[in-house]
């Protein structure tokens, strides 16, 4: 099932001094369920952008983006903040926990938002999604007594503790050593498999978007698709221009 | 129509909830931010409840001289001079009963000479009938206040103010102590009820005693330096229908006394006054309430809007797991009038323990007051009312700067 549709998708800005600034343009992209998408680019390439506008975080300013078939820009701006909670989940780069709260508290906070059994039901919820994640014994421990591996392990079971069709990780692995890094990555693909959720992954480690089946490329604000060598060298080459 | 209510019942309870775990998470700043709300909502509510017991015993003062909402005195007179006063009193007595009045007093001033240990000394009486004492609110520090079997007695009931008593040596009433009256007829009185001293100045003796027991002692011609006895006649009737009655009273009365008399009658009682004499008062004590409320509203709203600024993050991650623009703005908007609901309810506690402390009614005159009013049902409604609405207007515009935060930004912030 298609769970998002970009045709010529375009974002721009306007910058202070009332110039228009184009992030992306001409993007076409179908995610569906069970797909396993990277995108790498250079920094200020538009990645985060796209991620935005896929997770209805952001509308687009050009073309057409359909999530689940609508047009997102016909989805009035309640209805689609409850749609991006219930069929979208993000992962970020800084883990984002909310702070002075338990890991349990944190993984209830989506299920705030969704009514009916799982409002009433969030503790038991979180509590087997953090056991899922493997924090069953971490549940009352609050984010800064966490490492940076659990922290996001906290992040990846609130992302899908709705069980969401669509997870959207934003540099998932950026702020965690390697090691840690891949186990996390792991985790994400293991759970995202088990509810069939497609799983989108922008990253600038070669080795994470090795792990997709699709990849694309993002230069200039255009998406190009690429296989996994061509990632990995326009990894690597930006790598060795952020060095020089 | 029942998925709906229960999704709307969710969404409530949800938010309060949300609302409830953030006061718990922030409790030291919604401590800090609502001891000034809970301090406005005390001063607020101690002042409306004290104002009601000040207002009582203000109300209670009033009725100690002028009696209780409707008093209505009345003189009479006639053309050829004063009318015989048992004459007057049948004619008082038929027009009572003929309006069914329960309540009434005659009231007049005499003086009797008391033999005080050192010597002889005129006293003021105030002469009156049983029904006074409740129809005036008159306090006694010792013993009873007159009844109808009081009348009847040989040696005539007197209730002496404190002075009197004091020159006597404060004996107990329990002892029955008597006092000389001297004139053309000595009798003994017996003092059967003592009332506390008024003021400072209420340092000379006056006393008071039964018109039935007085009457008898006044020499058949009367005193050309103190005159003759004349009582107003007073009556609690009604407050609703006080004027009526007291046209019809009049007349009934006049018609009792015959040709050429002439009965005045007026209300005596506050209430009688045009408008409340108690306005000011209010005006003033409500005034004093909404400068401290608006104060502390203005010490919560400013830590609102600091607090909602350094929370433009966690919004943002609460937008992006789905929380609408709506759910926000109540969110942030219920933290607050959660949080002062609260404080309302804590500061109407310390308000009503206040009020309530002897110190504060010995402050108000409380001391004075006979019926004591409770705590004043309004005064608690208010304070909380108040502490909501405080909370509503002062959580508004962080709620709509919460509302305003672009996620994407707040993510990244």
């Amino acid at each position: 099932m298609t769970l998002v549709e970009a045709r010529g998708v375009g974002r721009t800005v306007e910058l202070p001094d009332g110039r228009p600034l184009t992030i992306l343009s001409g993007v076409d992209l179908t995610v569906s369920e069970g797909d396993r998408v990277s995108i790498v680019g250079r920094s200020g390439s538009g990645k985060s952008t796209l991620l935005n506008l896929l997770g209805l975080l952001d509308a687009p300013t050009e073309g057409e983006l359909a999530f689940l078939g609508h047009d997102v820009r016909r989805i009035r701006s309640g209805a689609r903040d409850r749609l991006r909670g219930s069929e979208v989940g993000f992962v970020f780069q800084q883990f984002n926990l909310l702070p002075g709260r338990t890991a349990l508290e944190n993984v209830q906070t989506p299920l705030l938002y969704s009514g009916g059994r799982e409002f009433w039901r969030r503790e038991r919820i979180a509590r087997d999604m953090l056991e899922r994640v493997g924090l069953g014994e971490r549940l009352t421990t609050k984010p800064e007594r966490l490492s940076g591996g659990e922290q996001q392990r906290v992040a990846i079971a609130r992302a899908l503790v709705r069980k969401p069709r669509l997870i959207l990780a934003d540099e998932p692995t950026g702020a965690l050593d390697l090691e840690t890094g891949a186990e996390v990555m792991s985790l994400i693909e293991a759970v995202a498999a088990e509810t069939g959720a497609a799983l989108v992954t922008i990253t600038h480690d070669a080795t994470i978007a090795a792990r997709s089946n699709r990849h694309f490329l993002l230069r200039g604000g255009r998406l190009e698709t690429a296989d996994a060598a061509g990632a990995s060298s326009a990894v690597e080459a930006d790598v060795a221009e952020a060095a020089a | 129509m029942m998925g709906w209510l229960a999704r709307a019942a969710t969404g409530i309870v949800s938010t309060i909830v949300e609302a409830l775990e953030e006061l718990r998470i922030h409790r030291g700043r919604v401590l800090l931010s609502l001891i000034g709300v809970a301090v406005a909502v005390c001063a607020l509510t101690t002042v409306v409840g004290a104002g009601a017991i000040a207002e009582q015993a203000g109300r209670e003062t009033s009725e100690r001289f002028g009696g209780r909402p409707a008093t209505v005195s009345m003189s009479v007179s006639t053309g050829s001079g004063m009318p015989d006063n048992e004459t007057v009193a049948a004619a008082w007595q038929t027009t009572l009963d003929r309006h069914g009045i329960e309540y009434a007093s005659r009231s007049g001033y005499g003086t009797l000479t008391v033999q005080f240990a050192d010597g002889a000394v005129p006293v003021p009486v105030q002469v009156v009938d049983p029904d006074y004492g409740l129809m005036h609110r008159v306090r006694l520090a010792e013993g009873t206040w007159f009844t109808e079997r009081d009348a009847d007695r040989l040696a005539p009931a007197v209730i002496v103010n404190e002075a009197f008593w004091d020159r006597l040596g404060r004996p107990a009433l329990s002892t029955h102590p008597t006092v000389e009256i001297v004139g053309s007829q000595p009798i003994t009185g017996v003092i059967t009820g003592v009332t506390p001293a008024q003021s400072e100045w209420d340092s000379e003796p006056t006393a008071f005693m039964l018109t039935d027991s007085f009457l008898p002692l006044q020499p058949v011609t009367p005193d050309p330096m103190m005159g003759a006895y004349m009582p107003s006649y007073e009556m609690w009737i009604p407050d609703g229908s006080a004027d009526e009655l007291l046209m019809s009273v009049d007349q009934a009365f006049e018609a009792e006394l015959g040709e050429g008399a002439t009965v005045d009658g007026w209300r005596s009682d506050y209430a009688a006054q045009e408008g409340d004499p108690f306005l000011p008062l209010k005006l003033m004590v409500i005034g004093v309430a909404v400068v401290i409320l608006l104060l502390g509203a203005l010490g919560l709203l400013t830590i609102a809007l600091v607090t909602v600024r350094g929370r433009i993050r966690e919004i943002g991650i609460r937008r992006s797991f789905g929380a609408t623009a709506g759910r926000v703005f109540f969110s942030v908007l219920m933290e607050t009038v959660v949080g002062t609901f609260v404080a309302g309810v804590v500061g109407v506690g310390v308000a009503i323990a206040l009020v309530r402390s002897p110190l504060m009614g010995m402050a108000l005159g409380g001391a004075e007051v006979q019926d004591m009013p409770g705590f004043p049902v309004e005064a608690a409604l208010i304070g909380i009312g108040a502490a909501v609405a405080v909370g509503a207007l002062a959580g508004l515009l962080p709620a709509l700067g919460a509302v305003r935060v672009k996620v994407i930004d707040a993510i990244r912030f």
